[in-house]
């Protein structure tokens, strides 16, 4: 057989495939890669690009491992691994019923009790980025609209768009009412995309908010809801930091306003939720979605074939989720810690004379640089994040990648190191304010 | 609609057609809209639980579905389109059997008259050497307690989306010994997903357009309906192979249905081959790769190769990878794409496991930013690792695997030989493709559906029916023969032999 050598053809690739929605280019993600550079390290690398862009919960993990030590059957399926086969051929789309259990119960816990869940209705996705998509494929179809509050969670433009053909309309919040979502702000988006003759289907919130890292008021909750249902439209409530409040009192989850209106008009709310965020096990990639609708639960169910939960992952933590002495203590323990985080960074950015939007949840603060602008605009704004980010060197995740109307906001994480390398990210700003104050002095 | 008529008449004078036909529209408005509001709303239970959930699904009665789509359409919250028809209730045999069978599953002991599940290729010989590596070695593994530390830091944190370099080279070298040690595959080409399901899924999104479509050789596994089209929007374009050459694929069909498509004005991008092939369990050629290959050269078109069952061989024949061919002729390897999984060869479909191996640097780089919603969980990845490169462990299973399969499948094909019910040439899968075409009443789907219903419900066995393959003749069915034990085989043929008594072909079989 002769063999013929082929000229490399320009064999052809989807329009999914050669976008940009991934929306890898934007600095959100050069942030990451000057981080991936050159790491900071407490010891090896003390001069390095200290990470605070990356919305992780690394505090509790010793809560994690003594549990884990002192329950071995948990990733061993017992002696003799008796549990093991079935476990293994387990592929149902339904999810472990043990596990959808624990996770209905912990989601309880977490409000106190004070909205009850029924396994019945929680569809597992391999983490919350997949079970968005999923029910952005199910509640719209491309072309159509999600109004989403701004400032949001970058990664919303690539998981809600990118495959799906759906597009996002901003919900525009300004810190005159601690970007608080306003009835005016909701009309006037909807109207926005109806002038675009774009038909919306939904309103997607996060509650705590990423990167306000606040709650969001049952008033507000209420004036939402009422947004939808008068359009006739769903809501998607991104509950994702609904363990990271720093006080149980001060969350109210959608579940709440739903039960206190005797679930009248549930069918067009759903809640997303993970345990990346307030358990720290983004690398298990453990989602759920919880809807109040039989259809989008049925067909959830289905199209979570593309992104089912390992059953190994899902017997381990059915196990832990159950242990209810482990979870009330660690939903406890850990939002204590967030909270002593908090009061950190807060108190080491005020000595900086640096303001931040009062917070009460999260993994991160949203921090207020617009004084130090150049010019109050996108581009001030960028500058700025570029001398932070290669002067100081801290990653910190400009407030235009989150789509904030105002420039100068930054969300700063404060979970993802120790405490150590906290204050040594705390030290090096107070320095590049200082510096700052004697450049403005002597100019 | 007989209204429009004696109307046009009535206002012929006046309006004419116009009014004519507008009349009697506004008119049936009227009533539908007096209908809705007079129907009884739904009642609201606190919190309500789902009223259907998927085993019940294929007993929901059609002859309301066509109130609730219109109910659903004013009043009701509206979900998408691509959301209503996967929210229909699924009238595949492929997916009524499977859940017939998970309702009532067979147990030797204690349920002997239990359906025996014969729908779903599963790997269930060799399970025992599974559950003893487990056991042997599972302390150290999930956890990563090597030094007596326990480390959840490197498995609890992000990792990239696409797998640990650690599972990726593990994964490579797997997949070369697995598949004869005649390929090398590079672990900087695999991207790890949650299962082969996402893994065409997601090639799907890479290689095609919605409105697009790609060629795929029938019969086919009944999932690719699902994994192909559901969320894509991207089209299967039969390409029907017969029993007569053993169901091959032959090239002359393959260009036949690629310009048939075309004049219909839709553009094929690729063709989807699983091979070794499901449901007929036979293996592709060094000469019939080559000759897609350079079909798909002319054609300037992608080439997937799903070879899931690579390592599920009980033949003589020797599995030949895409990536082999590739390697010794000089075809442009950018169009060349390879699915993978360890839900058959390693039994293990619960851990989501599945590899996209390509040789094309853009499809690599989006399908790694798309694994983001599909990745292989963390402690299963640990897992994963610790197994794959224990090299005794792997070589011992590979070997035992090979010799149970030829053996369930020698047995298997010869009880049901002795039913007069002779199967394809097969040499690897876990199933065999059997011929039941003389024992059906009439040739036709309809007739297959028959049997089919008859042998589950008489028989209480799960079969797939062709016809959920689209296989273009009637009477084949794929029966799964791994997830039974030798014991079984004889209680499976008793019932096939009842559920069809009153045939003539069967009685006179010699």
């Amino acid at each position: 057989m002769a063999i013929e050598i082929e000229k490399p053809s320009s064999v052809r690739l989807s329009k999914v495939a050669i976008s940009k929605t991934h929306g890898e280019d934007s600095p959100y993600f050069a942030g990451w890669k000057a981080y991936d550079e050159n790491p900071y390290d407490e010891i090896h690398n003390q001069s390095g690009v200290i990470q605070m862009g990356l919305a992780e919960n690394q505090v509790s993990f010793d809560l994690l491992e003594k549990y884990l030590e002192e329950h071995h059957e948990v990733s061993s399926w017992g002696k003799g691994a008796p549990g093991f086969r079935e476990n293994a051929l387990f592929q149902d789309y339904h999810g472990l019923k043990s596990f959808r259990q624990a996770m209905a119960n912990f989601m309880e816990q977490i409000r106190g009790g004070k909205a009850k869940f029924d396994p019945d209705r929680i569809v597992l996705t391999a983490g919350a980025t997949a079970a968005n998509e999923l029910l952005t494929f199910i509640l719209a179809d491309p072309g159509d609209v999600l109004l989403v509050p701004t400032p949001y969670y970058p990664g919303f433009d690539r998981d809600l768009r990118w495959r799906t053909g759906v597009k996002i309309v901003p919900i525009h919040c300004n810190s005159s009412n601690n970007f608080q979502i306003t009835p005016e702000a909701l009309e006037a988006a909807y109207q926005s995309a109806e002038s675009m003759d774009l038909k919306v289907r939904g309103v997607l919130i996060t509650n705590p908010s990423n990167p306000l890292g606040s709650t969001i008021q049952s008033s507000v909750l209420n004036d939402i809801l009422d947004f939808a249902v008068h359009k006739n439209i769903h809501l998607v409530s991104d509950e994702i930091y609904s363990g990271s409040t720093f006080s149980p009192s001060e969350f109210v989850s959608i579940a709440e306003i739903l039960r206190n209106r005797n679930y009248k008009d549930a069918e067009r709310v759903h809640i997303v939720y993970s345990l990346s965020k307030d358990l720290g096990l983004p690398g298990f990639r453990v989602g759920t979605i919880y809807s109040y609708n039989d259809d989008v639960v049925t067909t959830a169910r289905r199209m979570s074939s593309f992104t089912l939960i390992s059953s190994q992952t899902q017997h381990l933590l059915a196990c832990m989720l159950s242990n209810h002495e482990f979870t009330q203590n660690y939903i406890k323990t850990n939002r204590e810690r967030l909270n002593k985080r908090y009061d950190m960074i807060i108190q080491g950015l005020k000595k900086a004379g640096i303001e931040c939007l009062k917070g009460n949840a999260g993994l991160f603060c949203w921090m207020n640089l617009s004084p130090l602008l150049n010019e109050p605009t996108r581009q001030g704004e960028l500058e700025l994040w570029n001398i932070i980010l290669n002067q100081v060197k801290l990653n910190i995740s400009p407030g235009s990648s989150c789509h904030c109307s105002e420039p100068g906001w930054f969300r700063v994480c404060f979970a993802n190191m120790s405490e150590q390398t906290l204050r040594v990210a705390l030290q090096r700003i107070h320095k590049f304010m200082e510096q700052r104050k004697v450049c403005s002095v002597n100019q | 609609m007989r209204l429009i008529v004696p109307l046009q008449g009535v206002v012929q004078g006046r309006g004419g057609l116009i009014l004519g036909s507008l009349i009697p529209c506004a008119l049936f408005y009227f009533l539908q809209l007096y209908l809705k509001r007079h129907r009884s709303p739904k009642p609201q239970s606190n919190p309500p639980s789902p009223t259907t959930s998927s085993p019940k699904l294929a007993e929901m009665t059609r002859t309301s579905s066509r109130s609730n789509l219109f109910s659903r359409s004013i009043g009701q919250v509206r979900i998408s389109s691509r959301a209503i028809s996967i929210a229909k209730p699924n009238e595949s045999p492929y997916y009524i059997g499977l859940d017939k069978a998970s309702e009532d599953p067979y147990d030797r002991l204690s349920n002997p008259d239990g359906v025996i599940q014969l729908g779903l290729s599963e790997n269930r010989l060799c399970f025992d050497l599974i559950e003893k590596w487990m056991s042997e070695n599972l302390g150290h593994s999930i956890t990563g307690r090597d030094n007596g530390e326990l480390n959840i830091n490197g498995i609890a944190t992000y990792q990239p989306f696409d797998g640990t370099m650690e599972l990726k080279l593990a994964m490579a070298g797997f997949m070369s010994h697995i598949m004869g040690g005649a390929v090398t595959f590079e672990p900087s080409q695999v991207v790890l997903t949650a299962g082969a399901t996402p893994a065409i899924e997601t090639l799907c999104f890479c290689l095609a357009d919605q409105g697009n479509a790609f060629l795929v050789p029938t019969p086919y596994y009944p999932g690719f309906d699902r994994d192909v089209k559901f969320r894509t929007g991207v089209e299967l374009i039969p390409v029907h192979c017969r029993s007569t050459d053993n169901f091959a694929l032959s090239i002359t069909a393959l260009d036949q249905a690629f310009n048939q498509t075309r004049k219909h004005g839709t553009k094929i991008r690729g063709i989807l081959l699983s091979n070794p092939a499901n449901p007929v369990g036979n293996l592709l050629s060094w000469e019939m790769l080559y000759a897609i290959l350079d079909f798909a050269r002319e054609k300037n078109i992608h080439v997937i190769s799903d070879e899931i069952f690579a390592g599920s061989m009980y033949g003589n024949e020797e599995f030949v990878s895409m990536a082999e061919v590739l390697d010794s002729e000089g075809f442009d390897k950018n169009r060349v794409h390879i699915v993978y999984g360890l839900s058959k060869d390693l039994s293990l479909p619960g851990f989501r496991v599945g590899v996209i191996y390509s040789f094309n640097e853009n499809v690599l780089a989006a399908a790694r930013k798309l694994t983001r919603f599909s990745s292989v969980s963390a402690p299963t990845q640990r897992l994963l690792v610790s197994m794959l490169s224990d090299a005794r462990f792997i070589e011992e299973y590979i070997k035992t695997n090979k010799r149970r399969l030829q053996n369930m499948h020698a047995l298997f094909v010869a009880g049901l030989k002795g039913l007069n019910i002779r199967c394809a040439d097969s040499s690897a899968g876990l199933y065999c493709w059997a011929d039941m075409s003389k024992l059906i009443s009439s040739y036709s789907e309809k007739g297959e559906l028959e049997l089919w219903d008859k042998l589950l419900n008489v028989g209480k066995i799960n079969v797939t029916p062709g016809s959920a393959c689209h296989c273009i003749e009637p009477g084949w069915f794929r029966c799964c023969f791994t997830t039974l034990a030798e014991e079984d085989i004889p209680v499976v043929l008793e019932r096939i032999r009842k559920a069809v008594e009153n045939t003539t072909d069967l009685l006179n079989s010699s």
